[in-house]
């Protein structure tokens, strides 16, 4: 775990008032909101933002999101599943509309990151809304039109639940050096041609990188999901210090 | 600085417990025990496991895992709060106060006012002693009345419940004095130096 680089802070993380232009259904749980923030001060993939939403009677609540855009893009993207029990979930995934404004702070956190200038392979492993910080390395690689090989094993409950589907597809058929891997864990479809069981120790040597090409390693997903995949990368060979995780749990989402 | 926009139909969600005063600002309760954690869960093999006590490169203490499960225990319910917005109350733990540690050690003046926890995985923290003393920390091995899971950072943790959690660090090895104040891991990574929950001390600047 050591060998990080201290990022120098500009100064407090202020909150800033963004605006929604756009809400994209992902799947029928999660949306995608595009946001406007006037003045972002640039992030790295993989960081996240903390956001707060105020209600009418002045009631306060933050969450912390991953932010889903490459740094290179016009506007900035979060990625939220609904938690049916949640408070803020619900609100940003199914109420949310073009036009309407709350308030973000960040980018936050310098760990989970991923640059052009770290070089690769790149080796994303993600369960559900788990895949948002590895979707912006995976567009910020293709954005920079990266040559780090890149292999993105994703995990999903049904053919319905992958979320950015027809863009990793895309990405993935454009001889970018992209492969992904789906896997299903609940159902498949007819005709399904992708793995249909957890991420296991046997698909993250078939579809990962070996060791021996010293990839940087980043989960993301449910706890279960990262702890899983983690200790086979351990068992593997993968070096403890390329292997960084980041855990969506059930709640705070 | 202007009001915040109004979110339209956005109202709490949360249990009543939620309104407690046991509540710091920008936090919601939470039932279970979300697990976070930078890198791989480490594989501690108990038969090498050992804590110590360090300043300026010389061992103070150090016990084994039989040495340290001798020593006397000290078990607290407390409410934990997780920089990540998260709280969860009444969390039951036992383990070794630092306060037990240090006279074990027959350390009566702390020889310095910071302290570094280091971990294995490489994960380190920085807490001042005064926040480690008094009955306010203890390194943690059992929670709600069983071994501690190595998720949530078993064998053993650093348990320091006025603070925000990271400062809690998981799979805690040795505790070395520092004369002068210094970041950790997420301290170096843009998060608070100190951390008290109760100010909000987030992020560096809050």
């Amino acid at each position: 775990m050591p060998a990080t680089e201290p990022v120098a802070q500009p100064g407090p993380l202020r909150w800033r008032t963004v605006e929604v232009i756009e809400a994209i259904a992902e799947t029928p749980r999660v949306k995608s909101l595009v946001l406007r923030a006037p003045e972002w001060p640039g992030h790295r993939a993989g960081q996240h933002v903390d956001v707060r939403l105020t209600g009418e009677d002045g009631y306060q609540a933050q969450r912390s999101y991953s932010l889903a855009s490459a740094p290179e893009a016009a506007h900035l993207a979060i990625t939220v599943e609904r938690v049916d029990d949640g408070e803020v979930s619900p609100y940003l995934a199914e109420e949310v509309r073009p036009g309407d404004r709350f308030e973000l702070r960040g980018p936050i956190g310098g760990y989970f990151v991923w640059t052009v200038g770290m070089g690769g392979p790149l080796f994303l492993i993600a369960g559900g809304s788990g895949i948002a910080p590895l979707m912006a390395m995976v567009r910020h690689r293709a954005v920079t039109r990266s040559s780090a090989p890149a292999r993105l094993i994703y995990s999903s409950r049904t053919a319905d639940d992958i979320i950015y589907r027809g863009e990793l597809e895309r990405l993935a058929a454009s001889e970018s050096g992209l492969e992904v891997t789906h896997t299903l864990t609940r159902s498949r479809p007819p005709g399904w041609r992708g793995e249909t069981r957890r991420i296991d120790r046997a698909m993250l040597t078939s579809a990962g990188f070996p060791p021996s090409l010293r990839p940087r390693a980043f989960v993301c997903g449910p706890t279960g999901l990262v702890e899983t995949a983690a200790r086979a990368l351990l068992e593997i060979g993968h070096a403890p210090n390329l292997i960084k995780t980041e855990r969506f749990g059930p709640t705070g989402r | 600085m202007s009001d915040p926009p109004i979110s339209r139909g956005f109202r709490r969600r949360g249990a009543t417990d939620a309104r407690s005063d046991r509540l710091p600002p920008g936090q919601h309760l939470v039932g279970d025990f979300p697990v976070l954690s930078a890198g791989p869960t480490p594989r501690v093999d108990l038969a090498r496991w050992n804590f110590a006590l360090a300043f300026d490169n010389k061992l103070l203490a150090q016990w084994t895992w039989n040495e340290f499960e001798a020593l006397p225990q000290t078990d607290v319910t407390v409410d934990i709060h997780c920089v990540t917005s998260w709280s969860k109350f009444d969390t039951a733990w036992r383990g070794v106060a630092i306060d037990t540690l240090f006279n074990a050690a027959g350390i009566g003046e702390p020889p310095a006012p910071f302290a570094m926890i280091h971990c294995d995985g490489g994960y380190t923290t920085n807490v001042p002693i005064a926040d480690l003393v008094g009955g306010k920390a203890m390194v943690a091995t059992r929670y709600q009345g069983r071994p501690l899971a190595p998720e949530h950072g078993g064998p053993a943790r650093l348990l320091a419940p006025h603070l925000y959690f990271w400062k809690s660090a998981k799979w805690a090895r040795r505790l070395e004095f520092i004369a002068h104040d210094a970041p950790g891991f997420w301290e170096s990574l843009g998060y608070h130096i100190y951390g008290d929950p109760w100010k909000e001390q987030r992020y560096a600047g809050d």
